[in-house]
C-alpha cells in the first residue's frame, strides 16, 4: 500500500525488463505502464515480445533484469502462485482446459470447494452461474468442456481467471478463434468488466481490434517497447508504422482494389484446375467433418473459404492435399481424378500446398532451412539413392535470396527463425515448385505485419501467373483481400459460395455463425 | 550455457576431491606376495542365492578366517564374462581359481590349458566322455568337484516319506537337466524304498538357468502341490526354492532346504535340508593348496565323504521323530557300504 | 560445420551426467569402506590398462555398437525400439543354425555373407514385425517390442534345450566353418580377450549407419518421420512404410550383433550370451545421441563399465557398477533432447 496517489491509478508498472532465452533477447528493456481500470492493448509483430512480457508479469518467467510494479508494489521474479493471488490472471492463447470435466469443475479446478473432504459440486455450480450471470459471460456450468464451441471454451478461460480474484487480466491475442458476432460479444464483456474497475491487457497483433476496443495501446518491436499512445489520438496507419518501422500497405486497404481486379480475372475462366464433388471426410472421434462439399476452382483465381474454425476447414484441404481418406465423392486436378492418389503423385500432378500448421506440418523444425527447401522434392533432388546436397544448398542459396528469408545462413534449423520467416520457407518452397493448384490454408496465421503483405503479394502473383488459389483463412479480411469469391464453411458444409463484390462483412459474418443460410 | 559449464566444473572438483578419500578400513588390491590368493568366479547372479553360491562363498570366508587366504570374488554381467572372470583371476597369478557351476565347464577347461601353472577348481564341473564313452579327464591342473547328490536326495526322500501323511510328497527342480535330475532320481528312490505306495509329485521350473532364479515361479508350483495333497516338498532349484518356502509357510506345510541348511528361510516349516557340501568341498580345495597337496581329477563327495548330507540339529529335532531318525541312519550306513543302490538317473 | 554453442549442447548433458554417475559412484564407494581413487584406478587399470582389459573392452563394445546403433536408427525413426535383446539373440541363433549346415573348411570369407545375412533377417524380422503392427494397427512398439522379447528369447531357450543344445551345455556345437579370428590373430598382446573383426563390421556399421540417416533419401525421410510424422507425410512420405523399414533395419543391426559372439568368440550359439546387450544399447543410443560417432563413445563407455565392474570386484560388489550404469542412464535421460521428445509423443498419443 502506498501513499503516493499517483501510483494507484497505476495498476501495472514495468520497466527495463530484459528476459533472455540463451542467446535470444524476447525482452531488451522493455517498459509497460498501465492505468487502473482501463482496457490497454499491447501490440506488435510476432516475435515482438509481447507474450514474453505478459508472462513475466504473470510470473511465469523470472526476468534477468527490470522491475515489475503490480499497485505500486514492487512484485518483481514473483510466482505465478503469488501473481494469481494478488489478482493477476492470464489467459493463454491455447486453452488449458480439461475436455472431459463440466465448465464449472474447470473453473474451481485448483481451489475446489469440499464439504467434508467431498467436492461440493452444486455449490461450485452456483458459484460459476453466479459468475457467469455476473460478467455477462454467459455458459452452462453443468456442461462438459469437450461440448464447447471455442468461444465458449475461452469464456471458461475467462470464467476461471476470474474465479481465482483477478482484477487485472491479461489476454493473449483472444480473438484469433472466434467469428466476428463471438468477438463484438467478448468486447462486451471486457468493457463491462472495465466500466466495473477491472484492468485488461489485451495482447493482439490486429490493429482493427486495437482500434476498436482498447483506450491505450503499448507497441513494441523486437523486444522493445517503442510507443505508447492513446488510441483515440492514433491511427492503424501509424501503429503499423511503429510496429514495423516502416510505412507498409494493410490487407484492409487492399480490400477494395481486390474487389474491383477480381472482375477481370474470373474473365479467363476456362475448365476448372481443382473440383471437388461431393466430398465427405470424417474427422477426429469419426464425426463427419466435411459433409458432402462440392465447388471447383478455376485456373487464375483464388476462391476464399471463410468460416471460423473448426468447421471442416483442416478436413477438406487435408482431404485435397491426401493427408486424410475422404468416405465419399470425388477430387480431381484438371482432368485427372486423384481421389485415391497418394501426396507424392498429386504434388507432381500440380498440387502445392500451405499446410495450416506449419511447426507440425509445413516444416521440420529442427531440420536446416535448406533441408526444409526441398520437403515433399526430395525425390528431385537426388542422385540415385542418394541426396544431391550440392543442388539442395544451390536450391537453398536461390530462394532465400528471391524471397527474402532472414537469417541468411540456411544451415540453421528452422526453429531458429521467426514465425514470419518460417511461413517465407514454406511459401517458397510451395512457390517454387511446379503447380497449377495451391491450397493456402491460414496462410499468415502467426506471421507479423511486413511478412503477411509479402505472402499476400505471393498469393495474388500466383494469380496472375494464372493458378488455381484456394484460401482457407479464419482472418475474414484477409479472405476479402484476396479472394476472387468467397464460400463459407459451417458444420461441414459450404453453407454461402458468393462473388466477392456480395461479400460483405456482416452477410459472411451470419453465414459464419450459421445464423443465415443459402447456397 | 555458460552454467552448464560451471555446473560441470563444481562437480569435477568436488570429484576429484572425492578421489583423494581413503576410508580407514579401506583395502588394498590384492598384489603378489606370500599369501595364499584364491579367486572365486559366480554365476550370473549366482551370489544371494542362500544355497549353491552362497556354499561356495562361505567356504571361502572359512578359508579367509582359518587358512589366511586372500580371496577374491567376482561376478559376471553376462555369458561372456565368465570367461573374462576366470582369465582376470589367473592372469593376477592367483594361486586356485575356482569357477561355481556347471556352466564354467568349458572355460575351465580352456583356461586350465593355457595357465598349466595355475590351480583351478571346478564346482559341479561336468566331465565329459567321448564316443565310446569312456571319461575325459580334466586337465591336470583342474579339480573337478562334484557331488553325489542323489545319496543325500535319497536320504530327504526317505525322510519325507516317513513323515509325510499325506503319503504324497512332491518335488521342485529348477533348470530340468541332468545335473538336477540326479536330485530327483535319488529322491524318488529314497521315497520309494521307505514307501513303495507313495506317490511323487515332480515338477520342474523350467530348461534356462533363469529356472534358478524365480521364486515366483516356485512358489506357484509348490502352491499347486500342496493344494493336491502334498504335505512335504524337496527342492533343487536355487534360489527359486525361495518361493517354496514361502509356499509351505502359507499353507502350513513343510519344506525341504537344499544346498545349505536352509532352516533360517522358514523357521519351523523347513524339514531338513539337503547339504551339499560346496562350503566343505571349496574350503577343501583352499586347504591342498596351501599345503601344496592340490592334484587335478575329479573329486567325488558322497555320504561316505559326507560331501553330502541332511541337517538334523537342536531346530528340527521336533519334526522328526527319533525312530525315523534311526531309520535314516541305517539307510546311510547302507548307501556306504554299498548295500543299497542310488540311482544317478530317471 | 558445428558452432561452438551446437558442440557444447550436444556434448555438455552427457558430461554432465557423467560427473553427476562418477559423484554417486564416490558416495558408494565410501559407503563400502573403500577408497574412490583406488577403485577407479583399479578400474582403469583392468580395462584401458593392459591389452586383455583393452581387448575384453572393444569385445563388450562391439555388440554394444550393434544394438546401440539399432536402438538409434528406431529414435531416428521416433521409435522406441526395445527389443534389441531378443533381435540380438535371434541373430545369434539364426547364424548358429545356419552354420551348423555348413560342413568343415569353407572359407570364412566366403561364408560370412551368408552368416551376416542369416543373422540380418533374423533380428530384422523380429524388429520389422512390431514396425508392422504399429503401421497397419497402430500399436505402440514399445509394448509390442517388450512382448516380444518375452516370446523370442523364450522360443529360443526352447529350441536350444530341446533341439540343438550338446548334452550338459546350454550351448550348441561347434561350428565347423565361418568363424572369425580374433584380434591376437594379429596383435599377439590381445591374446586370451574376446575381441575379434566384428568389431572391424561393427565400425563399418557405424559408418554405413550415419551415411544412410545423413546422406541418403530414404535416411532423410526416416528422420523427418522421426521428428515430425505429420511433416513427413505432408513432404510425401509414407510414414507407416517407414516405421516398419525402420525397425526392420534396427533390428537387423541388433541380429548382426550377434556374430560378435557366435562367429568371433566362442563358435555357437549359447542360451544367453549376451544377456543385457540390448537393453543397454537403450543407454548408448540414449547418450550416444542416437548419432553413430556418439554410439560407438558411448559403447566404450559402457563396455569399459561393464568390464572394469569385473576388475572392481574385489573392492565393491558388482552392484556398484550396476548402479553407476543406472545413474548415468537416468542422468542423460533426462537431459537429453530426444528423451524429452519421446515423451512428447508418448503424451500426445496419449491425448489422441
Amino acid at each position: 500500500m502506498s501513499n503516493a496517489p499517483q501510483q494507484q491509478d497505476t495498476a501495472v508498472r514495468m520497466s527495463g525488463i530484459e528476459m533472455r532465452f540463451g542467446p535470444v533477447r524476447a525482452n531488451r528493456g522493455a517498459s509497460l505502464e498501465v492505468a487502473r481500470g482501463e482496457i490497454h492493448a499491447l501490440v506488435g509483430e510476432n516475435g515482438a515480445g509481447k507474450s514474453t512480457l505478459m508472462r513475466v508479469l504473470s510470473g511465469m518467467y523470472v526476468p534477468n533484469a527490470g522491475t515489475v510494479e503490480v499497485s505500486g508494489r514492487d512484485v518483481t521474479g514473483w510466482s505465478t502462485a503469488r501473481a494469481i493471488e494478488s489478482g493477476v490472471g492470464m489467459v493463454h492463447q491455447h486453452f488449458m482446459l480439461v475436455p472431459t470435466l463440466t465448465v464449472a469443475e474447470n473453473v474451481i479446478l485448483g481451489r475446489e470447494l469440499t464439504k467434508g473432504g467431498q467436492l461440493d459440486r452444486a455449490r461450485a455450480v452456483a458459484e460459476v452461474r453466479t459468475l457467469s450471470e455476473r460478467t455477462g459471460l454467459l455458459v452452462d456450468p453443468a456442461r462438459m468442456v469437450r461440448d464447447l464451441s471455442v468461444g465458449e471454451a475461452q469464456r471458461v478461460e475467462i470464467l476461471k481467471a476470474l474465479y481465482r480474484g483477478a482484477k487485472i487480466l491479461i489476454l493473449d491475442e483472444p480473438t484469433a478463434v472466434l467469428s466476428p458476432p463471438e468477438i463484438e460479444e467478448l468486447w462486451q464483456v471486457l468493457r463491462g468488466m472495465r466500466d466495473a474497475g477491472d484492468t485488461i491487457v489485451l495482447i493482439t497483433h490486429k490493429l482493427d481490434e486495437v482500434m476498436a476496443i482498447s483506450d491505450t495501446v503499448t507497441v513494441m518491436r523486437q523486444g522493445e517497447t517503442v510507443g505508447r499512445v492513446a488510441t483515440r489520438g492514433t491511427s492503424p496507419a501509424d501503429l503499423a508504422r511503429l510496429m514495423v518501422g516502416r510505412d507498409v500497405t494493410l490487407a484492409a486497404d487492399m480490400a477494395h482494389h481486390a474487389s474491383t481486379t477480381a472482375g477481370a480475372h474470373q474473365q479467363e475462366q476456362g475448365a476448372a484446375a481443382l473440383e471437388v464433388r461431393d466430398l465427405v471426410v470424417q474427422g477426429a472421434r469419426g464425426v463427419t467433418a466435411v459433409n458432402h462439399v462440392s465447388f471447383s476452382v478455376r485456373p487464375g483465381e483464388i476462391l476464399g473459404i471463410a468460416g471460423v474454425e473448426g468447421n471442416g476447414q483442416t478436413e477438406l484441404i487435408e482431404a485435397i492435399a491426401g493427408l486424410r481418406a475422404p468416405r465419399g465423392g470425388s477430387i480431381h486436378l484438371g482432368s485427372a481424378d486423384v481421389t485415391s492418389m497418394a501426396v507424392r503423385p498429386r504434388g507432381d500432378a500440380g498440387l502445392s500446398h500451405i499446410p495450416e500448421d506449419r511447426h507440425e506440418r509445413g516444416l521440420i523444425l529442427d531440420f536446416s532451412i535448406a533441408d526444409n527447401l526441398v520437403l515433399g522434392q526430395q525425390h528431385r533432388f537426388r542422385k540415385g539413392a542418394l541426396l544431391d546436397h550440392a543442388r539442395i544448398a544451390e536450391n537453398a542459396t536461390t530462394q532465400v535470396a528471391t524471397y527474402d528469408i532472414r537469417p541468411t545462413d540456411s544451415s540453421l534449423p528452422a526453429r531458429a527463425l521467426s514465425g514470419g520467416n518460417q511461413q517465407k520457407i514454406v511459401i517458397a518452397r510451395e512457390m517454387s515448385r511446379d503447380f497449377t493448384v495451391l491450397l493456402a490454408a491460414q496462410p499468415t496465421r502467426g506471421v507479423d505485419v511486413g511478412a503477411i503483405e509479402f505472402i499476400h503479394a505471393q498469393l495474388r502473383q500466383a494469380r496472375e501467373a494464372g493458378k488455381a488459389v484456394l484460401l482457407v483463412s479464419a482472418d475474414l479480411a484477409e479472405v476479402l483481400a484476396l479472394s476472387d469469391r468467397v464460400a463459407v464453411m459451417y458444420e461441414g458444409k459450404i453453407v454461402a459460395l458468393l462473388p466477392r463484390a456480395e461479400a460483405t462483412i456482416e452477410r459472411l459474418g451470419a453465414f459464419m455463425t450459421g445464423a443465415e443460410h443459402a447456397a | 550455457m555458460r552454467k552448464l559449464l560451471i555446473l560441470v566444473g563444481a562437480l569435477f572438483v568436488v570429484h576429484v576431491a572425492l578421489l583423494f578419500v581413503r576410508p580407514s578400513g579401506a583395502a588394498q588390491p590384492p598384489a603378489a606376495g606370500d599369501a595364499l590368493d584364491i579367486g572365486i568366479v559366480f554365476d550370473v547372479g549366482g551370489r544371494g542365492d542362500k544355497s549353491f553360491n552362497d556354499g561356495a562363498y562361505n567356504g571361502a570366508e572359512r578359508a579367509a578366517k582359518e587358512l589366511g587366504a586372500r580371496v577374491r570374488f567376482v561376478e559376471p554381467g553376462d555369458g561372456s564374462d565368465r570367461e573374462a572372470g576366470l582369465r582376470l583371476l589367473a592372469a593376477e597369478g592367483v594361486d586356485l581359481v575356482i569357477g561355481v557351476g556347471f556352466i564354467f565347464t568349458d572355460d575351465l577347461t580352456q583356461l586350465a590349458r593355457e595357465y598349466p601353472n595355475t590351480r583351478f577348481a571346478g564346482v559341479d564341473y561336468s566331465v565329459g566322455s567321448d564316443k565310446d564313452g569312456k571319461v575325459i579327464l580334466p586337465p591336470a591342473n583342474l579339480a573337478a568337484l562334484k557331488f553325489r547328490e542323489e545319496e543325500g536326495s535319497y536320504l530327504v526322500g526317505s525322510l519325507a516319506a516317513l513323515v509325510s501323511k499325506s503319503k504324497k510328497v512332491g518335488f521342485v527342480g529348477g533348470m530340468n537337466f541332468p545335473l538336477i535330475q540326479k536330485f530327483e532320481a535319488g529322491y524318488i528312490a529314497g521315497v520309494q524304498h521307505v514307501c513303495p505306495k507313495c506317490t511323487v509329485v515332480s515338477q520342474y521350473a523350467g530348461v534356462t538357468p533363469e529356472a534358478f532364479r524365480n521364486p515366483g515361479k516356485g512358489k506357484e508350483l509348490a502352491l499347486s502341490q500342496y493344494q493336491q495333497g502334498v504335505d512335504v516338498i524337496f527342492h533343487a532349484s536355487g534360489s527359486t526354492g525361495l518361493g517354496v518356502f514361502e509356499a509351505a509357510r502359507q499353507t502350513g506345510h513343510l519344506a525341504i532346504g537344499v544346498d545349505a541348511d536352509q532352516y533360517a528361510e522358514a523357521p519351523g516349516y523347513i524339514l531338513t535340508s539337503m547339504v551339499k557340501g560346496v562350503d566343505a568341498a571349496v574350503f577343501d580345495a583352499i586347504k591342498r593348496t596351501k599345503e601344496n597337496t592340490f592334484k587335478g581329477g575329479i573329486y567325488q563327495f558322497g555320504l561316505a565323504e559326507q560331501g553330502v548330507g541332511y541337517v538334523y540339529d537342536e531346530h528340527n529335532k521336533a519334526l522328526i521323530p527319533a525312530a525315523v531318525r534311526a531309520q535314516l541312519e541305517q539307510i546311510r550306513a547302507e548307501i556306504i557300504a554299498g548295500r543299497i543302490k542310488v540311482p544317478s538317473s530317471r | 560445420m558445428m558452432t561452438r554453442e551446437k558442440f557444447e549442447e550436444a556434448v555438455l548433458p552427457p558430461v554432465v551426467a557423467l560427473l553427476v554417475a562418477m559423484l554417486v559412484g564416490d558416495a558408494l564407494i565410501l559407503l563400502f569402506g573403500q577408497s574412490p581413487g583406488a577403485v577407479y584406478r583399479m578400474l582403469l587399470e583392468g580395462t584401458w590398462g593392459n591389452a586383455y582389459g583393452l581387448g575384453q573392452v572393444l569385445y563388450k563394445a562391439t555388440t554394444l555398437t550393434f544394438t546401440g546403433l539399432a536402438v538409434a536408427i528406431g529414435l531416428r525413426a521416433g521409435l522406441f525400439n526395445i527389443g534389441a535383446e531378443s533381435q540380438l539373440a535371434a541373430g545369434g541363433f539364426m547364424a548358429a543354425v545356419v552354420g551348423l549346415a555348413i560342413p568343415a573348411g569353407v572359407p570364412a570369407l566366403l561364408l560370412l555373407p551368408v552368416y551376416f545375412l542369416a543373422a540380418a533377417l533374423a533380428g530384422g524380422a523380429v524388429g520389422a514385425l512390431p514396425g508392422w503392427l504399429k503401421a497397419r494397427f497402430g500399436a505402440h512398439e514399445v509394448i509390442t517390442t517388450i512382448m516380444l522379447n518375452f516370446v523370442v528369447l523364450a522360443l529360443l531357450n526352447y529350441l536350444i534345450s530341446s533341439r540343438f543344445k550338446v548334452p550338459d551345455t546350454l550351448h550348441t556345437r561347434e561350428l565347423a566353418s565361418g568363424r572369425l579370428p580374433r584380434l591376437d590373430a594379429f596383435l599377439p598382446a590381445f591374446h586370451g580377450s574376446a575381441a575379434n573383426v566384428v568389431l572391424l563390421l561393427a565400425l563399418a556399421a557405424a559408418v554405413l549407419v550415419g551415411w544412410f540417416l545423413f546422406r541418403t533419401r530414404a535416411g532423410f525421410e526416416l528422420r523427418a518421420t522421426g521428428l515430425q510424422p505429420a511433416a513427413a507425410e505432408y513432404g510425401g512420405v509414407k510414414v507407416g512404410r517407414v516405421w516398419w523399414h525402420a525397425m526392420a533395419i534396427s533390428g537387423a543391426l541388433a541380429g548382426i550383433g550377434g556374430l560378435n559372439y557366435v562367429l568371433g568368440y566362442k563358435g555357437y550359439y549359447e542360451e544367453g550370451f549376451a544377456t543385457g546387450a540390448g537393453f543397454l544399447g537403450i543407454a548408448v543410443a540414449l547418450v550416444g545421441r542416437s548419432h553413430p560417432v556418439g554410439i560407438v563413445l558411448a559403447a566404450l563407455l559402457f563396455a569399459t563399465l561393464s568390464q572394469g565392474g569385473l576388475a572392481v570386484n574385489a573392492l565393491v560388489p558388482k552392484q556398484m557398477v550396476d548402479v553407476l550404469q543406472a545413474v548415468v542412464i537416468i542422468a542423460v535421460a533426462t537431459s537429453v533432447p530426444e528423451v524429452r521428445r519421446l515423451l512428447r509423443g508418448f503424451r500426445r498419443s496419449n491425448d489422441a
